[in-house]
């Protein structure tokens, strides 16, 4: 497979990857690393590739596994001094400035979730994948993935109210 | 969109019943300008929704594997110029060995003769070598006789 074949494939979905890892990782570096090291993973399966029956849920796992990983290594090397465990108590302006806007507020709550529910959540209701290919991707059940999701909605309905009465939001 | 719709597709979408159709609806109510205001604490969570799905991949695909390919061609180029290298040099030394081995008489007898009044000139140089070092003990044997007179 020429390069420029290969571009054609994976540049329908390299954002979804993108925003996957991203939402996993929290960090834009780091979700582009994990991005690049998928595709470049992907390229190197080259030949396997026209065998699958499909390329985008194949590459949507690997994204998955990889950010999975790269969480668990965090968390094993808890010394690590990385930018994003390294940030100031004190919320800057920016930040503060942010959080009143509520749009990054839902998008606290779904970090704030657990990874199995924020990847649910974000091939749902923001890559608006079917729960049949969900299942694939994440290999579990469907019925599972329903109760997830349902899960995770209340709770972020659940927090966003909470913060509507208090009047932060 | 009748209100009452929009509660009831609501609830089935908190109980994760919805089909992308039903959640597409929803999403396009909650983003309109006209939302009931005991619905407004929805809107932010559909409007995060469509705002997330636009932030975009905008790196390279950073294709590298073809130069690390070229890479580990050289690297194996490099390790089988290097055991030729050794084994030609190898398989020379021990052919030295083995010519001098193998010329057996039968094969050519002049050689071989050759190989060996060669060999033996060097053994009794050698040896002639040895003997004359040999003739210091025959002193001490004179001098022995001399004082024993036997």
């Amino acid at each position: 497979m020429q390069q420029n074949e290969f571009i054609k494939i994976v540049s329908p979905f390299k954002d979804k990857l993108f925003r996957m890892a991203k939402r996993l990782l929290v960090s834009t570096e780091e979700a582009e690393d994990a991005t690049q090291e998928v595709l470049v993973k992907l390229w190197v399966k080259n030949e396997t590739l026209n065998e699958l029956k499909s390329v985008e849920a194949m590459a949507m796992t690997m994204t998955k596994n990889y950010c999975l990983d790269q969480l668990k290594s965090k968390r094993a090397g808890n010394l690590t001094i990385v930018h994003n465990n390294y940030t100031d108590r004190e919320p800057s302006l920016q930040q503060k400035l942010e959080d009143a806007d509520s749009l990054s507020w839902v998008e606290k709550i779904i970090n704030n979730l657990p990874e199995q529910q924020k990847l649910i959540i974000q091939m749902r209701d923001i890559e608006q994948y079917e729960f049949e290919d969900i299942a694939k991707i994440l290999d579990m059940n469907e019925t599972a993935i329903r109760v997830a999701l349902s899960r995770a909605r209340k709770t972020i309905r659940e927090t966003m109210t909470k913060t509507h009465n208090h009047g932060i939001g | 969109m009748a209100l009452d719709k929009i509660e009831k597709l609501l609830e089935k979408y908190f109980e994760g019943e919805t089909s992308i159709v039903e959640e597409n609806e929803l999403k396009v109510y909650f983003t309109s300008t006209n939302v009931a205001q005991h619905l407004e604490q929805y809107q932010p969570i559909f409007g995060y929704f469509s705002q997330a799905k636009e932030q975009q991949f905008t790196q390279e695909i950073p294709l590298k594997s073809k130069k690390r390919n070229v890479v580990l061609w050289l690297s194996i180029a490099a390790s089988v110029v290097i055991m030729l290298g050794v084994g030609t040099f190898m398989y020379f030394e021990t052919n030295k060995l083995e010519q001098f081995a193998a010329c057996s008489p039968e094969d050519n007898p002049q050689l071989a003769l050759e190989q060996t009044q060669k060999a033996l000139a060097l053994v009794s140089e050698h040896l002639n070598t040895g003997i004359e070092s040999v003739n210091y003990i025959n002193e001490y044997e004179n001098s022995k006789n001399r004082i024993f007179k036997q």
